[in-house]
């Protein structure tokens, strides 16, 4: 069962690992033979208040998704204030003006309804999944908590997320193993002022700090309809959908507009080597590299340099590392998209008995491998077809993350419009050999990148070491 | 004239907003839903293959995928003695060698038909998957049928897969989750074969050998004991065609694994500390003998549960989380097997909080024996009764749903017929339910924490004998080895 409410970043990995693809029946595809048009049809319009509404029919079980994006994450929070973000999405279910605190999620059970909210650095989302015979009631909390959340906001509410938001962090991060890697390597990898500088989680202090004050203003400042978008998605009728979304939503008060961020893009000129200690056996070696934004240049190749290197028993590192020499448990490599930049990431864990800097040595030498042939035509067309295939797995299923609600709202919050499954997916089908080498040559740069070593407490011998500079001839 | 409908169109919706904007909606009470819409779920289709290995089948169109699964009844419930793990590491090696493909073979050919297989054994039955695009099913079902028949647990695999699980094991030491499963599971079961896990322990992978593999492939991987189960998009013919082509000529007896007996209920209230120094947060499991999934209380035991820990709005997350803030998260579930698994309350609380989360728990067990009121009852009823059409959406969820169909025996109409029995539940079925399954006065606890900063307190609640433990008394094999035997 759900024991959780908030996925930090879960939407924000599903884009990294699986593209975003989606669309409605294409038993089309295999006809034709080659990559069929996808389609999702939809229904698009804005409210007065600025409001962007989505509608998309689909008829397989009688459920409907209401899911609504906010375009703000923690890449917008103020010095001191870390986590706030977040910490604002929990109070989001705690009530508005007409909705008791406790009644969000009662009267959503009650109809046989289930809810959730995530945030990442660039937006949070909220969904509710429920019968087709409840989308009204879903329109009503959402559309009540868009309005009227201040209405009924009181310190005791931010306190009380607060406990759990800690709890949260503490569950997540600080009682898992290598759970602090992660703000470790973004800590690093983007300077002070850069906006992915600190954790979406926030730190304890900056969480203490929060008060009711900061509610409001955040309130006013990112909660309007103008900087939001909801999708309806599923079993509905859309003209019915629209006339309902328009009952609940219109009366909403536009709020401030929001400028884009527009930071000075993050560029590491260095290579950054960095220990730490942890509770842990095993020693592992983490690589970050700042790379390309989604859908920009270079994003897909490094998605499809990701699998190859890491996906299934042949790819690179997997190969080497696990099955051939068996001195590494486990490898991954991944591209995390997101709107202001992205991160490449290698994970490595090492065997009992074996080093970090032999990790770093093995990994070193299948990257400079990559960047010095392109890779077999067999490895990217295994990645590509795996791509195919979860895009059909992400069309199955309509609300929750990474649900086509969801990813309607991803392409319009990514590239301004609901139905850009074509130019995503064409994205990968377009990639050659040479484009994986060139996008490992041109962004995976040795001096220009976080090297962090985990390792038991106490073991810092078993840290990566730089390599010894090589000699002149 | 067209033109004139649109702008005539246009007219009438930008009135309908302004006039919404002035006439706010009446926000004083919460639409009450409709009629809860039916489940139509498509016929479960059924055939048999010519060596009568039965199949069932839900055909859907919606998106080019299929899934197949081939059902074992034989899980690691049917572990032979002192071999626990047996029947996990069987399924993990299945893809390691089959056929006459080696393991490197078999992972590059499923990878370039953008396929998956997975393999995997609950207590009760081991299911090997296979997900495909519909286009490619036929070459996946060539492979995938020698990885259920045909596994040749070539040696130097089998090494590979022994290192990675006694690494597994170790890397357990740093999860308090895996601790407390562990623990848990002895704690409330002790030497039935319920009071492991179903990855056995690290003296069985240590000793374990191909020959074990192979005895345990041939008494479980049969014709007679197996079912196959698929969902997606190829129609029933086709399917037939290739299931025949692939799994038609399957033969051999196997064995029919043996009963697992009845376990005994935990004796009054036992109180097992794990320590682990400087733990941020104390996993509290709280728990005892449940009920086999055969038992006429399923439907009553799903809303009493639900009422406790089952679903947001729950007792005990609302108390834990949304009333005292101590964890994220707190939740209760009844484990179904074939024989009564268990029941268990969780959370990770927070590591100054924990005597007081320990109290809230048993407050929460306790209360549960106080008459229900009515929106409650409702509530629990419709949620499980409401969203139950979800879980029909996916190839994937289809499939599972199959497969719980043929290794518990449910009948026919037991996927229509769900929302009505749990429309049946009364107070009085969960006010019974309460008396039988969840009295507090025997429950096991476990607590996987800091010991110096949580002991004291849990003593003080005078819940029962406290026992305490280190990591390696629970998870065996003394420290671990400084060096590995194999490596330089």
């Amino acid at each position: 069962m759900r024991r959780s409410r908030t996925a930090l970043a879960a939407v924000g990995l599903l884009l990294a690992t699986l593209p975003a693809f989606s669309a409605e029946p294409v038993a089309a595809a295999s006809a034709q033979g080659g990559h069929a048009k996808l389609e999702v049809p939809y229904t698009e319009f804005t409210l007065p208040n600025g409001l962007n509404v989505i509608l998309h029919e689909d008829h397989t079980v009688p459920a409907v998704c209401v899911d609504v994006w906010y375009y703000v994450g923690s890449a917008r929070e103020k010095p001191g204030r870390t986590g706030f973000a977040h910490l604002f999405e929990h109070i989001m279910f705690e009530g508005s003006k007409n909705v008791k605190q406790g009644e969000f999620d009662r009267l959503l059970e009650t109809a046989g309804g289930d809810n959730n909210g995530s945030t990442t650095e660039d937006r949070t989302d909220y969904w509710e999944n429920v019968p087709s015979s409840s989308l009204e009631l879903a329109l009503f909390v959402e559309s009540d908590r868009m309005g009227y959340l201040l209405d009924v906001m009181s310190p005791a509410r931010v306190d009380q997320q607060r406990d759990v938001v800690k709890n949260e962090r503490r569950e997540s991060f600080e009682n898992r193993p290598y759970g602090l890697a992660s703000i470790k390597l973004s800590e690093a990898l983007f300077p002070p002022n850069h906006p992915y500088h600190w954790p979406v989680i926030g730190s304890m202090e900056d969480l203490t700090a929060a008060g009711y004050e900061d509610v409001a203003n955040f309130f006013k400042s990112y909660y309007g309809p103008n900087n939001a978008s909801l999708v309806v998605a599923g079993d509905i009728d859309s003209k019915e959908a629209r006339r309902l979304v328009e009952k609940w939503f219109s009366d909403v008060p536009r709020g401030s507009r929001v400028q884009p961020m527009a930071p000075a893009p993050a560029v590491l000129y260095e290579e950054k080597r960095m220990t730490m200690e942890d509770r842990v056996q095993l020693p592992r070696l983490y690589m970050a590299w700042i790379t390309p934004p989604h859908l920009h240049p270079g994003d897909a190749a490094l998605d499809v340099l990701s699998e190859i290197l890491a996906s299934g028993k042949n790819s690179r590192l997997y190969k080497r590392l696990v099955y051939d020499l068996q001195v590494a448990q486990d490898v991954s490599a991944v591209q995390q998209s997101q709107e202001l930049a992205s991160i490449f990431q290698i994970t490595v864990t090492a065997r009992q008995g074996h080093d970090l800097s032999e990790m770093e040595k093995l990994v070193q030498e299948e990257i400079d491998r990559i960047k010095n042939e392109p890779p077999k035509p067999r490895e990217v067309e295994r990645a590509v077809n795996q791509f195919e295939a979860s895009f059909y797995q992400a069309m199955e299923k309509v609300g929750g993350f990474g649900g086509k609600a969801d990813q309607l709202n991803a392409y319009v919050f990514a590239a301004g419009r609901p139905d850009y499954y074509n130019e995503d997916r064409a994205r990968y089908l377009s990639l050659d050999a040479s484009d994986v080498q060139s996008a490992a040559k041109r962004y995976l740069r040795d001096d220009g990148r976080v090297v962090l070593s985990v390792v038991p407490a106490g073991k810092t011998s078993l840290a990566a070491r730089p390599p010894a500079p090589a000699k002149e001839k | 004239m067209r033109r004139r409908e649109l702008v005539a169109a246009v007219l009438v919706s930008a009135a309908s907003a302004a006039a919404l904007l002035a006439q706010a909606p009446d926000r004083s009470r919460a639409p009450a839903p409709g009629p809860p819409p039916a489940l139509k779920l498509p016929a479960i289709q059924k055939f048999e293959l010519s060596n009568r290995v039965p199949v069932l089948f839900i055909e859907t169109h919606k998106v080019p995928l299929v899934e197949v699964a081939v059902v074992l009844r034989s899980g690691a419930a049917a572990d032979p003695k002192g071999k626990p793990g047996l029947a996990n590491l069987t399924a993990v090696m299945l893809d390691r060698g089959a056929g006459s493909r080696s393991a490197l073979e078999l992972s590059d050919e499923i990878d370039h038909l953008g396929a998956e297989i997975g393999a995997s054994a609950d207590w009760d039955e081991t299911a090997v998957a296979v997900g495909v695009p519909s286009e490619r099913l036929g070459p996946a079902l060539a492979i995938f049928s020698d990885v259920v028949r045909k596994p040749t647990f070539p040696a130097e695999e089998l090494e590979r897969v022994r290192k990675e699980m006694l690494t597994t094991f170790l890397q357990w030491r740093d999860e308090p989750e895996a601790i407390a499963r562990v623990a848990f599971a002895r704690a409330i079961y002790g030497d039935h074969a319920y009071g492991r896990v179903t990855e056995g322990n690290e003296a069985f992978v240590r000793s374990v050998s191909r020959e074990d593999l192979e005895r345990f492939h041939r008494a479980a991987f049969a014709p007679g004991n197996a079912t196959i189960v698929a969902a997606g998009d190829v129609t029933a013919a086709n399917l037939k065609t290739l299931l025949e082509a692939s799994f038609g000529s399957w033969s051999g007896t196997g064995e029919k694994p043996p009963a697992v007996p009845e376990a005994q209920q935990v004796k009054g209230r036992s109180i097992w500390i794990v320590d682990v120094p400087d733990a941020a947060q104390s996993e509290i499991r709280v728990g005892r003998v449940g009920a086999a999934r055969s038992t006429p209380d399923f439907f009553p035991m799903l809303v009493a549960n639900t009422m406790l820990g089952g679903s947001f709005a729950s007792r005990l997350n609302m108390n834990l989380r949304e009333a005292h803030g101590y964890a994220y998260g707190a939740s209760s579930g009844f484990d179904f097997r074939l024989s009564a698994g268990p029941f268990y309350a969780a959370a990770a609380v927070q590591t100054d909080k924990t005597s007081p989360a320990l109290a809230e728990f048993f407050k929460e067990l306790e209360g549960m024996r106080k008459p229900v009121g009515e929106d409650e009852l409702t509530r629990a009823r419709n949620y499980l009764a409401l969203r139950y059409p979800r879980g029909f959406e996916t190839t994937g969820q289809l499939a599972t749903r199959l497969e719980a169909k043929v290794v518990y025996d449910l009948p026919d109409d037991y996927f229509t017929s769900y929302t009505d029995r749990i429309a049946k539940v009364t107070a009085a079925d969960v006010a019974r339910i309460a008396a039988r399954y969840i009295d507090p006065s025997s429950a096991a606890v476990v607590v996987v924490g800091d010991r110096r900063k949580i002991e004291a307190g849990i003593r003080a609640l005078n819940l029962g004998p406290v026992r305490v433990f280190t990591v390696d008394q629970i998870l065996g094999g003394g420290k671990p080895r400084a060096q590995d035997p194999k490596s330089k």
